[in-house]
C-alpha cells in the first residue's frame, strides 16, 4: 500500500533552525560500482558543493556492489540515491542530479538564513 | 473435468508446489518451477499471505529456501501478521531456511532528479538468494515503486530488467500487483510476469464477502478455470476445489444408525460413516427431526456430534426436539454436541467455511448436521451458494465426518441437482394434502452402494420422536394420516361384518341341520310305528287264520264227516 503523501514532512523545514554558516554538510551517496548514472551524480554533486558549500561538506560513497546488505540496511532501492545526513532532517534524493535547481530545494545546499523556498508538494 | 492422477501432457514443465491445499490441484502440481507468477487482486485479498505461504511452504516441505522482498511493510510486521498461523518466519530465518529483505517505500520521502535504476535491489537479491541456496523469491508488491518514483518509464524498464535476471536466476518466484478495475495491475506488471497469472478476489453480494481464486493463465500448463473460493483460516490459506472431491479420501463400509429403525431398515443398514445425507423437503416435513435423531443416536453411541443450524437458535432446537422426545440438551452438557447456530446472513461465504473449518478442528465430529442450508440462498447469486454448500461437504468428507444436510425445497427433485452428485443418501420428504390435512411421506431418492427400499413410508412424528409408517395403498391412491387411519378402520369393520355374516350363516346351516336331522328321527320313529302295526297286522292275520282252520276241523269231527 501506497500511503499517501504526506505534506507535513515540509512543515517541519519550517520548525528547523537556519543552518549556520560553520555547519557541515554531511552527505552520503550510495551507488553500484561505476555506471555512468552513478559517476554523473558524483560529479554533479562534487560540482554542487563546490560552488554553494565551498569546505562546507562532506561526501561519503557507498557502493552497494561491495557491500550488497547495506541496501536493506539502509532502505536503498535505487542508485544514486543521495542522502542528507546532516542537517537533520534526513533527506534523500535519488537520481544523476542533473536539475541542479532540486538539488538546492531539497538538500538545502545553500547555507546560512537565506533559505530557499521548498516549493515541492 | 480432469482427475489428478492424469499425467500433465507436458511433463517438462517442472512445478513448484505452493503447500496451498487446493491450489496444488488446481494447477496440477503448482507454480512454474524457475518462472515468475503473477498473483495479482485488491487491497486485502490474500496476496501476500499467498506468497508467504509458498515460501513456508518450500522451506518447510521441500527443502527449498526462500526470499523475501516486501516494500509494504517492515519485516517484524510480516512476521507477526502470520505468526498466528503457525508460520514462524524467525525461526525459518534463523535456520538460514529464509531471508526477509524489507523496503517499505514511503512516497514522501524520496525525492528524484535524472536517472536512476533499481540495481540495488538486484543486489541485495542476488546477496540473499547466494547466502541460503534459495530457490523461491516472493516480491510483495514490486509495484509500490510506481507510486513511489514518478519516472514511470525508468520503473518500467528498471523492472523489465529485473524480472529477466530474476529468470536467469532460475528461482521460482512469485510477485504480487495490485488489481486495477480494467487491468490485471495498476501499472501493467503482467507485462513482465506472463507465466502463470492468478487472479485474487474479494467481492461483495448483498452485504456478504466472499473470496475467490482464479488462474487466469499458465503457460504450458492446464489448468481449472474456475473460480474457487478460497478461505483465512488459522491453518492459513485454503482453496477449495470442488473438483477435487471425491479423489481423495477413504471409503468406510460402516454402517451408522439413522436413530430411526425402519429407515435405517430401509437403507440397508443405514448410511455409510463418513458418506453424506442429504434431506430435502417442503416446511415443516420434520427435516431438522431427521437430524436430531441421527446426531440422537451418535451421542448415544458415545461419538461426537456438531449441529450447525442455519434457521434456528440453539434453544429453540433443544426444545423443539424436546416435544418429539429428543433429548439434545444432554448431550450438549456431556459436551458431546456443539451447537453453531449461523446466521448467514452475517458472514460471507467465505466466512461460513472457516467457522465451520474451525469448529470441526474444536469438536473432531464424527457426526455434523447441516441444517437448513437452504438458508444461504438468501445471499445472491445461487450457484455461489450451491458450490459452498459443495464445498462444506467436500470438507466434511475430506475429514471422515458423517453429515446430514437438510435443505427446503418447494419443487423437490429438481432443486438438489448442483449439489446430487456430492450426496450419498438422499432422502426426500414431501407434503401430501388429502381429506384437508397434510401427512409427510419419506422416499429413498437415492443411496449409492445401497439396496434401498423403494417404498414410501409414512412419516409420523411421535412424542418419542419419528416412527416411519407403511403406507396403505388403496384404489384411491397413496392414503396416509387420518385417511390412512380411517381407511384402515373401515376395513377392519368390513372384515368383522363379513366374519359375522359368516358365522351366522353357519349357525343357520347347522340348526338346519339339526332341524332336518330331528325330522329324520321322527320319520324313523313314525317308520318304525308303521312297521311294528305291518307285524302286528300279519300276525293277527295268521292267528285268525289258525283259528278258522280248527274250528272247521272241529265241525268236520261233529259232523262225523268223511275224512278229506
Amino acid at each position: 500500500m501506497t500511503p499517501p503523501r504526506d505534506a507535513g514532512g515540509d512543515t517541519d523545514d519550517a520548525v528547523q533552525p537556519a543552518a549556520s554558516a560553520e555547519e557541515t554538510w554531511e552527505l552520503r551517496l550510495y551507488v553500484t560500482g561505476r555506471t555512468p548514472t552513478c559517476v554523473r551524480a558524483l560529479a554533479n554533486l562534487q560540482r554542487a558543493c563546490a560552488h554553494w558549500l565551498p569546505g562546507q561538506y562532506h561526501i561519503e560513497v557507498i557502493d552497494l556492489m561491495e557491500n550488497p546488505r547495506r541496501a536493506a540496511e539502509d532502505q536503498i532501492v535505487a542508485v544514486p540515491t543521495l542522502v542528507r545526513m546532516h542537517p537533520q532532517p534526513t533527506r534523500k534524493i535519488v537520481g544523476d542530479l542533473t536539475d541542479t535547481e532540486r538539488l538546492l530545494v531539497d538538500m538545502q545546499l545553500r547555507p546560512g538564513p537565506a533559505r530557499l523556498t521548498d516549493e515541492r508538494g | 473435468m480432469t482427475s489428478l492422477s492424469e499425467t500433465p501432457a507436458a511433463p517438462l514443465l517442472l512445478k513448484a508446489p505452493t503447500g496451498i491445499r487446493g491450489l496444488d490441484e488446481i494447477t496440477r502440481g503448482g507454480l512454474p518451477q524457475g518462472r515468475s507468477t503473477l498473483v495479482t487482486g485488491g487491497t486485502g485479498t490474500g496476496k501476500t499471505l499467498l506468497g508467504l505461504q509458498f515460501l513456508v511452504a518450500g522451506a518447510r516441505e521441500h527443502g527449498e529456501p526462500g526470499v523475501l522482498v516486501t516494500f509494504e511493510e517492515s519485516a517484524e510486521k510480516v512476521t507477526a501478521d502470520v505468526a498466528s498461523l503457525g508460520f514462524d518466519l524467525d525461526g525459518l530465518q534463523r535456520d538460514g531456511m529464509l531471508i526477509i529483505i524489507a523496503f517499505p517505500v514511503e512516497a514522501a520521502e524520496i525525492v528524484e532528479t535524472g536517472e536512476f535504476d533499481f540495481g540495488p535491489l538486484s543486489l541485495v537479491l542476488d546477496d540473499a538468494i547466494r547466502r541460503i541456496g534459495a530457490r523461491r523469491v516472493v516480491l510483495d508488491s514490486i509495484e509500490v515503486l510506481f507510486g513511489a518514483f514518478k519516472a514511470r518509464a525508468i520503473v518500467r524498464t528498471e523492472l523489465g530488467r529485473l524480472f529477466g535476471w530474476l529468470q536467469g536466476r532460475e528461482v521460482t518466484a512469485v510477485v504480487t500487483g495490485e488489481r486495477a478495475d480494467d487491468a490485471l495491475t495498476r501499472h501493467g506488471i503482467e507485462e513482465y510476469v506472463s507465466d502463470c497469472v492468478i487472479v485474487l478476489d474479494h467481492r461483495v453480494h448483498g452485504g456478504v464477502a466472499t473470496r475467490r481464486l482464479q488462474v487466469i493463465k499458465y503457460r504450458g500448463s492446464t489448468h481449472e478455470t474456475n473460480e474457487y473460493p478460497f478461505l483465512i483460516s488459522v491453518r492459513g490459506f485454503e482453496v477449495l476445489p470442488v473438483t477435487a472431491v471425491s479423489l481423495d479420501y477413504g471409503a468406510s463400509s460402516e454402517r451408522l444408525s439413522t436413530g430411526v429403525p425402519r429407515l435405517d431398515h430401509m437403507l440397508s443398514g443405514g448410511p455409510y460413516r463418513g458418506s453424506t445425507v442429504l434431506v430435502s423437503g417442503a416446511p415443516g416435513t420434520g427435516k431438522t427431526t431427521l437430524g436430531a435423531h441421527l446426531i440422537d443416536a451418535a451421542c448415544a453411541r458415545g461419538e461426537r456430534a456438531l449441529l450447525v443450524l442455519f434457521e434456528e437458535s440453539p434453544d429453540e432446537v433443544i426444545r423443539n426436539m424436546g416435544s418429539v422426545g429428543l433429548d439434545l440438551g444432554r448431550w450438549v452438557e456431556a459436551g458431546l454436541l456443539r451447537i453453531w447456530a449461523a446466521r448467514p446472513s452475517a458472514f460471507g461465504l467465505e466466512t461460513h467455511l472457516t467457522i465451520l473449518a474451525g469448529l470441526m478442528d474444536e469438536q473432531k465430529p464424527a457426526i455434523a448436521v447441516l441444517d437448513g442450508i437452504t438458508s444461504l440462498t438468501h445471499q445472491p447469486p445461487q450457484a455461489d451458494v450451491v458450490s459452498m454448500v459443495a464445498r462444506q461437504i467436500h470438507l466434511l468428507k475430506s475429514r471422515g465426518i458423517t453429515a446430514m444436510a437438510t435443505t427446503l425445497v418447494q419443487d423437490d427433485e429438481a432443486s438438489g441437482v448442483g449439489m446430487s452428485s456430492l450426496i450419498d443418501t438422499w432422502l426426500l420428504l414431501r407434503n401430501v394434502e388429502s381429506n384437508g390435512e397434510r401427512n409427510r411421506l419419506l422416499f429413498v431418492l437415492k443411496s449409492r452402494g445401497t439396496a434401498h427400499s423403494n417404498q414410501v413410508r409414512e412419516f409420523v412424528l411421535t412424542d418419542h420422536g419419528v416412527e416411519l409408517a407403511d403406507v396403505y395403498v388403496g384404489p384411491g391412491g397413496v392414503m396416509t394420516g387420518s385417511a390412512r387411519v380411517m381407511q384402515q378402520g373401515r376395513e377392519r369393520s368390513e372384515q368383522l361384518e363379513r366374519e359375522e355374516q359368516l358365522m351366522r350363516r353357519k349357525r343357520e346351516l347347522k340348526a338346519l341341520a339339526a332341524q332336518g336331522q330331528a325330522q329324520l328321527a321322527v320319520l324313523q320313529e313314525e317308520l318304525a310305528a308303521q312297521q311294528a302295526e305291518l307285524e302286528q297286522i300279519a300276525s293277527r292275520e295268521a292267528r285268525l287264520a289258525a283259528e278258522a282252520k280248527a274250528t272247521r276241523a272241529a265241525l268236520a269231527a261233529q259232523r262225523r264227516a268223511d275224512p278229506g
